[in-house]
């Protein structure tokens, strides 16, 4: 019978090929995405076996020891300073210019040749290689001032930041709603006031979000740094000598031949980890509530 | 406003005809706002002064070596800071097979991760949070990457390396006694580092594409895995271009990592098992000692054409992901 | 309100009347998206070589109905169902049923055209080449039956290889029933098919669906009741009250549904009155 025939149909399993392609590549697919997470965990796993034995206080307020001096306090006080001095030279410089960057991309543009021209800038600046970065402040700041410093790695490290927090920062912007605009323009305020007291002021968690992941990706950027703040054993000296910084500190010590510099490099490691994925995760938090309210 | 109704002729008096003055309203804002566009615009401006200055910078300092070495610093093997000679060809070389064994290694692994995360293999609530921690790769400093990398990775792929020595060396890309850090393992730190790149824009992608063609297909009775092959990825191939071409922007310019890996040697190695050395390993390795005119304009011309390099892949991988939108093949 | 009514010799005076085989027969069902009741205690039978309308209010639950008939709501989320649908005989919720297969046998065709971004003899041939590796030759005349019997063929076979999305939204509608020809179901749910379409488009696709009659059952869901009186032999009609759970009103020949109603509400859809 006819029926009989259509009703077994359905109870075929598929021919073996289709079956086994179906079971063989979701295999793979799960084994391969299994693969992917491996290097973060076993990164992790040994920054924190590694650095967090020598996480001592005095780590975090001391130079470091010459090598072969026992007993004394080592630490790396001074790459912490220089790191937050650096970061915080090239925040002053790329947080103003991003955010009024990416208001004009977001509020002003309207859709014209320009805005897209910038905005394909702004992409084209974030894939730039650090180190081509590294290489123009080289140019810009050491070769014209006869020297390294503070100063020409805050200055690299805000090009490094400057599209990070344009583009955050557009992002933020585009997700408040027009409706919102509309209404302070249709109370008689001038765009200026609407965009500082509507638009920013509903957008800022979002535009936080974005400024502190720039700052978090600055704060580990090396090669920018590593021939234009150069290095320092000492205590930073002022914005025009040459300083220390986290990065260049673990790039220096991971290869140092001494222990103790390697257990140094791990525990700074760790630091700067911390830091980075504290901002990671916080934003993915914040940005996902955002998404729930709305 | 007062309660009290007022007499016709004193609604026109001078205050409320001010407030109904649009023309000295709008004169008023039109003022700042027209001071404020001005500021704003600049300050968009700056962003392509940058990119310019940049350019022309690196350039100009470039121009001592562009003269001197012509387009065959591009294709010459030499670099003796004592003699003031220079050749780009063992950085170039290095760049480029790094970033190809990344791309070779990160592309299905990328894509194995955008498939498993947008497509219905997992519940949903579980499908960003691994998405996520792959992306997170992309946040740890690629300098903490190197160091695990020079601690953990090498004494863990040296065994490995043994083996495709001793079994595989009859293939020219195995043939050499690995001592460590080379080639092959600068190309999987790379892979490493590019993966959260591919599978995150593939992963987008892929999301972008109507729901509607994943139905039409399984009512007609394909399984997922024949949907995704036959319907997703020809959809979304263009964008998975892009992602690739973004994963190899992001494989050249790479500094760190690969230059604690690679072994920094100027010798071009047909096996991978040999150290090598790229364009930017080598500016991280010489920019600070460098004080001869020469050798800065040599480096500065390595800088320029790793910056031209990455340029063309990033803009072709805008066009590939922006312009070709899913479903307009 | 006018309605003509298809005649044909073999519309039956009554929905159980002999010789009628179901080609599915639904026994109390009841449908959840997730923790949400959506349809509830729905009986009724799809007869072979017949069309059925299901027709009601919008969300009371007939779309929900049409995509529970071949499990592909089961792509939406997480679905629970209640009851039984009986696929010539054997329950399609039963555990060793093959969705794939199912699937095959019970095609659709959805509000929206969705055609695949590829070309138009790709699409015809998805279905086809996804179970086997017919012949160039076989593979040419499926495709070619397939859009003859979608009355497109004469439109599209000089530019069978040009990509589906250059079609008029009617003619991707068309390409779509192909489409699902080309695997010969034995039964083609049809979800609101012309409700993005212009009026002559959606002509072309009623008479499609009368001429289809011939070979398959049709099940099609619609908001439009002329178009339900005009295709359709037996209707089906859905609505909900507070509990916004929808449930079968009413199940009877087309002409007993719009002419003499046995429930008031079903009157009063058909007469305009409310929905």
């Amino acid at each position: 019978m006819k029926e009989t025939s259509i009703t077994q149909e359905l109870y075929r399993p598929l021919s073996p090929a289709r079956t086994a392609f179906s079971r063989g590549m979701t295999t793979i697919a799960f084994l391969l995405s299994g693969l992917a997470l491996l290097p973060l965990l076993a990164i992790l796993f040994e920054i924190l076996r590694q650095g967090i034995p020598n996480l001592k206080w005095e780590v975090l307020t001391s130079l470091p020891a010459p090598v072969g001096m026992e007993g004394l306090p080592s630490g790396f006080a001074n790459a912490i300073v220089g790191t937050v001095i650096m970061v915080g030279i090239a925040s002053l410089i790329s947080i103003p210019v991003g955010v009024l960057t990416a208001i004009y991309l977001a509020e002003f543009s309207k859709g014209s040749p320009i805005a897209h021209l910038i905005r394909f800038v702004v992409t084209v600046l974030s894939g730039v290689p650090s180190i081509v970065v590294g290489v123009f402040a080289y140019a810009v700041v050491v070769l014209t001032f006869k020297g390294f410093s503070a100063f020409a790695g805050g200055f690299a490290l805000s090009v490094i930041m400057l599209p990070i927090v344009i583009l955050a920062t557009e992002e933020a912007l585009k997700l408040v709603p027009t409706s919102l605009r509309l209404a302070s323009s249709a109370l008689g305020a001038s765009r200026f006031q609407t965009v500082f007291r509507v638009t920013i002021a509903t957008a800022l968690p979002g535009i936080t979000t974005g400024v502190l992941l720039a700052v978090a990706r600055a704060a580990g950027e090396t090669a920018p740094l590593l021939f234009t703040a150069l290095f320092s054993q000492n205590w930073f000296e002022g914005l025009t000598s040459p300083t220390a910084s986290l990065s260049v500190l673990i790039y220096n010590y991971a290869s140092s031949a001494y222990a103790e510099q390697n257990t140094l490099a791990w525990t700074a490691s760790l630091i700067l980890v911390g830091i980075v994925l504290l901002v990671n995760v916080a934003s993915r938090i914040v940005t996902s509530n955002r998404f729930k309210i709305r | 406003m007062t309660a009290t109704p007022e007499p016709a002729q004193n609604l026109i008096d001078r205050d409320r005809l001010n407030d109904v003055n649009l023309a000295n309203q709008d004169g008023h804002n039109s003022f700042i706002d027209q001071g404020f566009t001005w500021l704003v615009q600049g300050f968009a401006m700056s962003v392509v002064i940058v990119l310019g200055w940049m350019s022309w910078v690196i350039f100009r300092q470039a121009q001592p070596a562009i003269e001197k070495f012509g387009f065959g610093f591009l294709w010459t093997q030499n670099w003796d800071i004592n003699e003031l000679t220079f050749g780009a060809l063992p950085y170039i070389y290095g760049t480029l097979v790094s970033s190809a064994i990344a791309l070779i290694i990160a592309l299905p692994i990328g894509l194995a991760v955008a498939v498993v995360t947008s497509e219905r293999f997992l519940p949903p609530w579980i499908r960003s949070p691994i998405a996520f921690v792959v992306e997170l790769i992309a946040a740890i400093p690629s300098v903490i990457i190197g160091l695990w990398g020079i601690f953990v990775l090498i004494p863990f792929l040296q065994p490995v390396q043994q083996w495709l020595f001793q079994h595989l060396s009859w293939i020219p890309i195995f043939n050499s006694e690995p001592a460590g850090p080379s080639m092959l393992i600068a190309g999987i730190i790379l892979a490493i580092m590019i993966l959260p790149t591919i599978a995150a824009i593939s992963r987008e992608v892929l999301i972008a594409i109507p729901k509607e063609l994943r139905t039409a297909s399984a009512s007609l009775g394909a399984t997922q895995w024949e949907t995704i092959f036959r319907v997703l990825l020809p959809s979304a191939i263009s964008g998975i271009l892009g992602a690739a071409m973004l994963g190899l922007g992001r494989a050249l310019g790479e500094t760190m990592a690969v230059t604690m890996v690679i072994g920094n040697s100027d010798q071009i190695s047909t096996s991978l098992l040999n150290p090598g050395n790229t364009i930017p390993a080598l500016l991280a390795n010489q920019f600070a000692e460098a004080s001869d005119g020469l050798h800065i304009g040599a480096l500065m011309y390595l800088a320029l054409i790793l910056f031209a390099l990455t340029l063309i892949v990033n803009m072709l991988a805008i066009v590939l992901v922006k312009f070709l939108k899913p479903g307009e093949a | 309100m006018q309605f003509s009514f298809h005649d044909s010799a073999t519309d039956p005076s009554s929905p159980t009347a002999s010789g009628m085989t179901p080609a599915l027969r639904v026994k109390d069902l009841a449908f959840y998206y997730g923790s949400q009741k959506a349809i509830e205690s729905v009986s009724m039978d799809i007869y072979q070589g017949q069309v059925t309308a299901i027709i009601g209010p919008s969300g009371c639950g007939k779309s929900t109905f049409l995509k529970a008939l071949n499990r592909i709501s089961e792509l939406e989320g997480t679905v629970r169902v209640e009851g039984q649908v009986e696929f010539f005989g054997q329950n399609i919720y039963s555990r060793q049923v093959n969705l794939n297969r199912l699937r095959r046998q019970i095609g659709m065709v959805f509000q929206k055209p969705n055609p695949f971004p590829i070309s138009i003899y790709d699409n015809v041939a998805y279905g086809v080449r996804v179970y086997s590796r017919p012949s160039r030759s076989s593979l040419d005349e499926t495709v070619e039956s397939a859009l003859k019997s979608a009355a497109l063929w004469s439109e599209v076979k000089d530019n069978l290889n040009k990509s589906a999305l250059g079609l008029s939204g009617g003619q991707q509608q068309r390409l779509c029933i192909a489409r699902a020809l080309a695997v010969k179901p034995k039964i083609l749910l049809m979800d609101e098919p012309c409700s993005a379409l212009d009026p002559i488009a959606t002509m072309k696709i009623e008479e499609l669906i009368d001429h289809l009659r011939q070979e398959l059952t049709i099940a099609i869901v619609t908001h439009n009741m002329q178009q339900a009186s005009r295709v359709s032999q037996y209707t089906a009609f859905f609505s909900t009250d507070e509990s916004r759970i929808g449930q079968l009103i009413e199940f009877g020949s087309t002409a007993q549904i719009f002419m003499e109603a046995s429930q008031p509400r079903t009157r009063d859809y058909v007469e305009g009155r409310f929905g």
